[in-house]
């Protein structure tokens, strides 16, 4: 099958999903009020609430929720063929995310634009607040666990982009001080910083740096692993227009000039998808599509980090309400244009089925470097760019990625830490350092302790960390609904995607955890127990809140 | 070549109309998502400037007294934020009433 007739297919139905199913959604469910006053004009104050043209805070937005993971996760799931990872992500987006996202939206700028945690104490319970920081937390300690063996896998495969990789994080450094000291305006700043990174990327493939497979007795990988988390730590404690805010940028242009060319690539190419539609083969080993499908991509069909997002610093700055069908339906349909290229590059991205099946040797290979190499391939035979310095650029495109979502998930676990450190009264816990340090420490002994010493089976944890992301989303659809129920509108529309995510999740937390009893996986048993606990906590939360607002608005009916 | 360079030819203004709103979004798309957190830290240095210049009332020896007095009433409205901000009604000095 052509790929381009994949995309448009893909294409076309989110483009539908925006125009019919969202405008639906906003108008008779959410019932979004143009003459509304939205807290960024209501607690105006410059610092937090500020109004915001709404296509900037799109932008802001977009480039917030999306990272490395819809990326890495339809890669791996295209290992079921490109059907399923296709119909989820097509639909996951119209269905659920883009419902979520706006509705995020919706529920907290209708409470003050608080964030979906104090949100879930007000509507749903004291106690469902409790489980929701703790879901949160294993979140951060998986996102950053497995983003850092992610970007060290790449920096061991693809040695050509270390130069680039750790150059654009100087390109930023030196941006951020231009704009800060004012030495040049900002367009100046944006090309000059452009041109910098694209050159990085051209002389990446000349200065390959290959770290040795074994440095001081730890393999390659668990060195890069420790340099990264450094790294990390470093980052999330410095000021942030010193790197977080120059790096964000480039990486936002970035995003929008990578996605530009692929999206172009298999334009001109049109390559054939040599992976088959359902894969009957599998590799040994590989758990079933159903439930795992639907927790292996989360980002791309429907993450709760969005509802983090959307409910802390987009809810703030909405000038209009009716601006959220825009900034949250069309982000989330950002994202899942990002999954489709990631899903079109891991399958149409090999000249023949023996090179396809050569990658996806058992469930979590292939992943992140399938889309490099197959995207390499796309580009390369599209526009006729190397297909050395193809993959340079998509190599740069993911870790920088996974590198912003690993420092700004630190610098969060670093305030849960902090908070812990108030509510507990422990003095040294609130200072910054430590915290980071703790935050740092507990991240590594789940990136060593899943995989090994070398780290490089931390993957595993992938589809785990797909279900406590679920979980979070399942968690701010529940609040959604109450209110939803308090206001006597249909509940449907966000109630099925809330069932559907939870019986999923709660199958495959079940599924995994005898494949973790059977490997002798001690480790990751108990975190998988956790994670089981918390969902089956979600789920009775669900019941008991829906069943109490339900008796509520039937009394006050009477 | 003169007309090309007259600053009302309605091609140029169009250009530069363009050129404005480009760099307004460029500006504001860099500075949305940090805006808070810059805003803070910066608060947090005007806090600090502001205890420096009534540390004598706080009991605190001040050895530039002489020049901070002077600034006293013209952060008297900074001042009205700051006790706001921390929860006080009303200012917690005893001399310095601005509410």
């Amino acid at each position: 099958m052509s790929a381009i007739v994949l995309l448009v297919l893909g294409l076309g139905a989110m483009a539908a999903g925006y125009f019919l199913y969202a405008r639906f959604i906003a108008e008779r469910i959410y019932r979004l009020d143009p003459d509304y006053k939205t807290p960024a004009h209501e607690y105006e104050d410059g610092v937090d609430y500020v109004p915001t043209n709404r296509f900037v805070l799109w932008g802001h937005h977009f480039t917030s929720v999306a990272g490395a993971a819809p990326i890495v996760g339809p890669a791996i799931a295209v290992i079921w063929g490109w059907l399923p990872a296709f119909l989820w992500v097509v639909l996951g987006t119209i269905f659920f995310a883009g419902v979520h996202d706006t509705g995020a939206i919706w529920a907290s700028v209708r409470n003050k634009a608080k964030s979906v945690g104090a949100l879930t104490g007000d509507v749903v319970g004291k106690r469902a607040r409790s489980i929701f920081m703790i879901v949160i937390f294993l979140v951060l300690l998986m996102v950053n666990a497995v983003f850092a063996v992610v970007i060290a896998g790449l920096m061991m495969n693809f040695s050509s982009a270390v130069v680039p990789v750790w150059g654009a994080i100087l390109v930023a450094l030196i941006i951020g001080q231009l704009i800060y000291r004012r030495l040049l305006s900002l367009p100046m700043v944006s090309i000059l910083g452009v041109i910098a990174l694209y050159a990085l990327i051209g002389i990446g493939p000349s200065v390959p740096i290959q770290m040795p497979a074994e440095v001081a007795g730890l393999s390659g990988n668990a060195v890069w692993i420790l340099i990264l988390f450094g790294y990390a730590a470093i980052a999330s404690l410095l000021p942030v227009w010193v790197l977080l805010q120059p790096r964000d940028y480039i990486n936002g242009l970035q995003l929008f000039i990578g996605l530009i060319v692929l999206y172009g690539a298999i334009l001109l190419m049109n390559p054939t998808l040599v992976a088959p539609a359902f894969n009957d083969n599998v590799p040994a080993g590989t758990p079933s599509l159903l439930p795992l499908l639907f927790v292996t991509i989360a980002c791309g069909a429907i993450s709760g980090f969005h509802g983090l997002v959307s409910s802390g610093t987009t809810s703030k700055q909405l000038n209009k309400e009716t601006d959220a069908r825009f900034v949250g339906y069309f982000g989330a349909i950002g994202e899942g244009m990002l999954a489709l290229a990631a899903i079109l590059a891991a399958t149409a991205g090999f000249a023949t089925f023996a090179d396809w099946q050569a990658m996806y040797t058992a469930f979590g290979q292939g992943g992140v470097n399938a889309f490099v190499e197959g995207g390499a391939f796309i580009i390369h035979n599209g526009i006729g760019l190397p297909e050395a310095t193809a993959a340079t650029l998509l190599t740069v495109m993911a870790a920088l990625f996974a590198g912003t979502t690993m420092d700004t998930g630190l610098r969060l676990q670093r305030y849960i830490f902090q908070e812990w450190g108030e509510i507990y009264n422990q003095q040294w816990m609130k200072k910054s350092a430590p915290a980071t340090l703790l935050a740092v420490g507990s991240c590594l002994l789940l990136a060593f302790g899943a995989g090994g010493a070398d780290g490089s089976g931390g993957l595993i944890i992938w589809p785990l960390f797909g279900t406590t992301n679920q979980l979070l989303a399942g968690l701010t659809l529940l609040v959604i609904t109450v209110m939803l129920v308090r206001l006597k509108r249909p509940m449907a529309y966000t109630l099925v995607p809330l069932c559907f995510l939870l019986v999923m999740t709660i199958a495959a937390l079940l599924i995994q955890l005898r494949s973790f009893l059977e490997q002798g996986n001690h480790f990751l048993l108990v975190l998988d127990i956790v994670v089981l606990i918390a969902a089956i906590l979600v789920a009775m939360e669900c019941a008991s809140a829906l069943k109490r607002s339900r008796a509520e608005t039937l009394e006050s009916q009477e | 070549m003169s007309d090309d360079r007259d600053p009302h030819d309605p091609r140029l203004e169009r250009i530069r109309a363009w050129l404005g709103q480009a760099r307004f979004f460029a500006e504001e798309i860099y500075s949305t998502r940090y805006r808070g957190a810059i805003a803070r830290a910066r608060r947090d240095e005007d806090d600090l400037f502001m205890l420096l210049v009534f540390s004598e009332m706080m009991g605190l020896s001040n050895p530039v007294a002489y020049y901070t007095l002077e600034l006293q009433p013209l952060l008297l409205e900074r001042f009205h934020d700051w006790h706001r901000r921390m929860g006080m009604e009303h200012s917690p000095l005893d001399h310095f009433k601005c509410c």
